[in-house]
């Protein structure tokens, strides 16, 4: 049995999704940027099953199942774009992907 | 009779919006039959409304219709009417009948101009408007014809627009005559606050009755109108505009700038002469005003080398004849001279517009001669109605008209003897001017050939007008040389007879010495520019010679004490700070968009780091609140 | 028992931070992979199995395989110089603060709440099988048909269409 306080754990979960968001603000390349970004999804996942043992309910381990789909999705087609904007742009610097600029 | 009367200024207004518009759409062939027969018409109609008119003269002295009622309130009333006696008559006739040759003419003259229709509509207009100024029987609506012409004369002037010259020269000539008008519509007010109606004669009537020769109201109001005739008439301080508005097409100087609108102020004094005799003062100013003018136009006219601009010049010289005539009271002179002129001078500008057509756009005289030869039907023509201008004794019709008013100048009850000096020296400074036109044009060596020959559409009406200009002066000759009164005897319906002083010297003598200065203009300017044209050179370089060519400098003055405060006025006026206000607006805007527009820089980590900070912040406050 | 949790705890941590400082791309999704692996382990303590089997081999197993895939496709792996030039430490400094920041505001949203314990039955996987397919069995189908509109997008955006350019028009 678990003694630890849930708000260790969930401490933990926050720390976790505070390095993935750094990471995300930081990297320039995108493959960074993207993994960055699934770090913050797992420990998205990581609180609703802290919560779901917390409650005693299976809903928690549930929403975490929705929760890998939906990353799985989106990972694979933001692998997808990301080979169209390597195929486009000959570069993963995001810093180049300046198009939308307000030009003045 | 009365609907006759009517037809003959509508139907040219017709004319005008007809061409207007739809002279583009059909051949040019329609839009020159519907120009010129509309006039035409007119004429027809004018031929026999004074065929009638003068049959029923005894007991009919002055015809009226009434079309419609145009402004009828309880202060005033106006009416479209047209009011026609014998004043009103030969000036329609002057009108249809010059202006349906000059109309002809321009048939060949504009047939190669891609405006055709257009001018003939602005043509149309004019006349119609003329038509309405010299039929009007009240004063509002001959305004409404005097702003008419002063339109078309605009628009004329600037006929070809695409040259900025002309439009300058078109705005020139509106805004001079404007000063004109505006003193003229002061007139008017004074005229209506004082009698309450604005009826050509009830107004005079009622002048004639209630005010004081020589009170001030009297001769405020002269004043005024007179201030409208000289700028309509191109007279002193008002004659800026009348040599920079030959920029327009030939047929519009003959029209508008030689035989009739620059004759409605000669019409206007003659119209309201019992203003003028209820104030000495004013007609003595006219008769003055027109001596000054016919010498200094005179002294102008010899220094030009342009051949339109010796004519512009030259009309107002002869302008001043009629404004001197009218200001020794000589009115039936005055009139009788503006017929003459109207056909001397609309043949003078229809030769030189057949000239410069010709020479292609030559307008120097200087660079045109040996024309005798070359061009002979246009050589005699433009003779005969230089001789006319000249006013060479015994055969030209203008020898009668000038000489008139030379004698009235000296003899009449208002005349004196320095007009009659001026009136003099003014006749010698014409024939020499003219002799000097005719022959650095049409004699010499030819420097310039002509292109084409001129076909029968602008032979035939300068043929008529150069027959009118020797015959015309028939109808009035004087006591010693057959004692012909037709002319006078007509108007003298209209107007008050002179009253000639007794001065012991008979009319005579003063034909034989107007004949023998005439004689002598001629011969020394023949002395001058064919025996020995080197004589004329250094007199060509002097001061006084650009003096002269330069209007005596009247425009360089107007420049200085007009135009330019205006203009520097107008200038500092744009930087005024009513516009700091708008532009300040303006200029914020543009500050905080360049300030926030550097947060668009299209790079995603930049707006996920304005994200987090959002984010960050907002959780602060919502979790510290 | 609480040991192995704090443990695998500064695990994950430490290979996410040396996941996401690092130069090599494979070498930070290697380190990504051990951090999924140790949270893997804190669901096994969570009591949670199934979800620990599902990490492995969902998470760390297929997902992060994909990255890895695509990264040796595009060639990056090596690419050292370029990840240098684009990092600076001093651009670490403002991202940390704002992290810290909402970590500050997260503890101050946890103080709240007493030390609670877990105690009681743990949660088998056939509750969540049986939850899965009566309670969610909608939501279980709409993400079906999402990893279908995923299949299809993925397909259609990885696909590499040769651009054909008739000769005419061929810019020579």
């Amino acid at each position: 049995m678990l003694t630890v306080p849930v708000q260790i754990q969930i401490l933990l979960a926050g720390i976790l999704f505070f390095l993935g968001l750094i990471g995300l603000l930081v990297r320039r390349n995108i493959i960074f940027m993207l993994m960055s970004v699934e770090i913050m999804f797992n420990s998205a996942g990581l609180v609703f099953i802290i919560a779901g043992t917390h409650w005693m309910q299976p809903d928690g381990q549930v929403m975490f199942i929705f929760i890998l789909a939906v990353a799985a999705v989106e990972v694979s087609i933001g692998l997808a774009l990301i080979l169209q904007l390597y195929h486009h742009f000959k570069t993963l610097d995001t810093d180049a992907i300046n198009k939308l600029k307000d030009k003045r | 009779m009365k609907i006759l009367i009517s037809l003959i200024p509508a139907i040219p207004l017709f004319g005008f919006l007809f061409l207007a518009l739809a002279g583009k759409k059909v051949p040019q062939k329609v839009a020159g039959f519907v120009g010129a027969g509309t006039v035409g018409i007119s004429m027809i109609l004018t031929f026999a409304v004074s065929s009638i008119f003068i049959g029923s003269l005894h007991h009919v002295k002055t015809w009226s219709v009434v079309l419609w009622e145009w402004i009828n309130t309880a202060n005033m009333h106006a009416d479209i009417a047209f009011s026609l006696d014998s004043l009103s008559l030969i000036f329609m006739f002057v009108i249809t009948f010059v202006g349906f040759l000059i109309h002809i003419y321009s048939l060949e003259f504009m047939s190669k101009d891609e405006g055709f229709s257009r001018f003939f509509a602005y043509m149309n207009l004019f006349v119609g408007s003329m038509l309405i100024l010299v039929m009007a029987d009240n004063l509002l609506l001959m305004y409404l014809g005097w702003e008419g012409v002063g339109l078309c004369s605009y628009l004329l002037i600037g006929f070809w627009y695409k040259e900025p010259a002309n439009g300058k020269a078109a705005r020139k000539a509106f805004i001079v005559t404007r000063i004109g008008d505006t003193a003229m519509i002061f007139g008017i007010f004074i005229l209506f606050l004082s009698f309450h109606t604005v009826n050509i004669r009830e107004v005079m009537y009622n002048a004639s009755m209630n005010w004081i020769a020589g009170s001030p109201i009297a001769t405020l109001t002269a004043a005024l109108l007179l201030g409208g005739a000289l700028g309509k008439s191109a007279q002193l301080p008002l004659q800026t505009w009348l040599p920079d508005a030959m920029a327009g097409p030939s047929p519009v100087s003959a029209l508008i700038h030689a035989a009739t609108m620059v004759t409605a102020g000669v019409y206007l004094i003659a119209r309201t002469n019992v203003l003028f005799l209820l104030a000495p003062a004013v007609r003595s100013a006219v008769a003055v005003i027109g001596a000054l003018t016919l010498l200094i136009a005179g002294f102008s006219a010899l220094t030009q080398h342009d051949l339109k601009r010796i004519l512009a010049y030259s009309t107002i010289s002869q302008i001043g004849y009629m404004f001197l005539a009218l200001g020794v009271g000589a009115w039936s002179a005055a009139i009788f001279h503006f017929v003459i002129h109207a056909f001397f001078k609309a043949l003078l500008f229809l030769g030189a517009g057949i000239i410069i057509l010709v020479l292609n756009q030559e307008h120097n005289i200087f660079k045109m001669g040996g024309l005798r030869k070359k061009m002979p039907a246009v050589f005699i023509t433009f003779l005969i109605a230089s001789a006319s201008l000249a006013a060479l004794p015994l055969v030209t019709a203008g020898f009668y008209s000038k000489d008139q008013i030379l004698w009235y100048a000296f003899s009449s009850e208002y005349g004196s003897v320095l007009l009659w000096t001026a009136g003099i020296i003014g006749a010698l400074l014409t024939a020499l001017y003219s002799s000097r036109m005719i022959f650095i044009t049409f004699y010499g060596d030819a420097k310039t050939e002509p292109s084409f020959k001129p076909g029968k559409l602008m032979i035939v009406p300068v043929s008529i007008l150069a027959f009118f200009s020797i015959v015309g002066g028939f109808v009035e000759l004087p006591d010693s040389l057959g004692n012909v009164h037709l002319f006078s005897d007509l108007l003298n319906y209209t107007l008050p007879k002179v009253i000639l002083k007794n001065t012991g010297i008979p009319d005579y003598f003063f034909q034989v010495l107007s004949g023998i200065i005439v004689l002598l203009g001629i011969y020394f300017a023949y002395l001058v520019y064919l025996k020995k044209p080197s004589a004329a050179e250094s007199f060509r370089h002097s001061g006084l010679y650009s003096f002269f060519e330069k209007g005596w400098g009247f425009d360089a003055l107007y420049d200085t004490l007009l135009v330019r405060p205006v203009v520097w006025l107008s200038e500092i006026d744009k930087k005024d700070f009513i516009d700091i206000f708008n532009k300040g607006l303006a200029q914020l805007a543009l500050l905080f968009n360049s300030l926030l527009v550097r947060t668009q820089n299209g790079k995603i980590r930049w707006y996920l780091m304005s994200l987090a900070i959002g984010i960050t912040l907002i959780l602060t406050y919502i979790l510290t609140r | 028992m609480n040991v192995f949790f704090y443990i695998a705890g500064a695990v994950a941590i430490i290979s996410t931070i040396m996941a996401i400082t690092g130069r090599n791309a494979i070498h930070s999704l290697l380190f990504l992979i051990l951090s999924l692996l140790a949270v893997s382990v804190v669901f096994y303590l969570l009591q949670a199995p199934f979800i620990a089997a599902l990490e492995v081999i969902i998470y760390a197993g297929a997902i992060m395989v994909l990255f890895i895939f695509v990264t040796m496709m595009l060639n990056i792996g090596l690419e050292k110089q370029t990840e240098k030039k684009w990092i600076r430490p001093g651009m670490w400094i403002l991202p940390s603060i704002l992290a810290a920041v909402l970590l500050a505001d997260l503890v101050f949203a946890l103080r709240g709440a007493g030390a609670i314990s877990i105690s009681g039955q743990i949660v088998e996987p056939k509750q969540v099988g049986i939850s899965l397919f009566s309670t969610y069995l909608l939501a279980v189908e709409i993400a079906a048909i999402l990893l279908l509109a995923g299949v299809i997008g993925a397909y259609h955006l990885g696909s590499q269409k040769k651009k054909v350019t008739h000769r005419f028009l061929e810019k020579k």
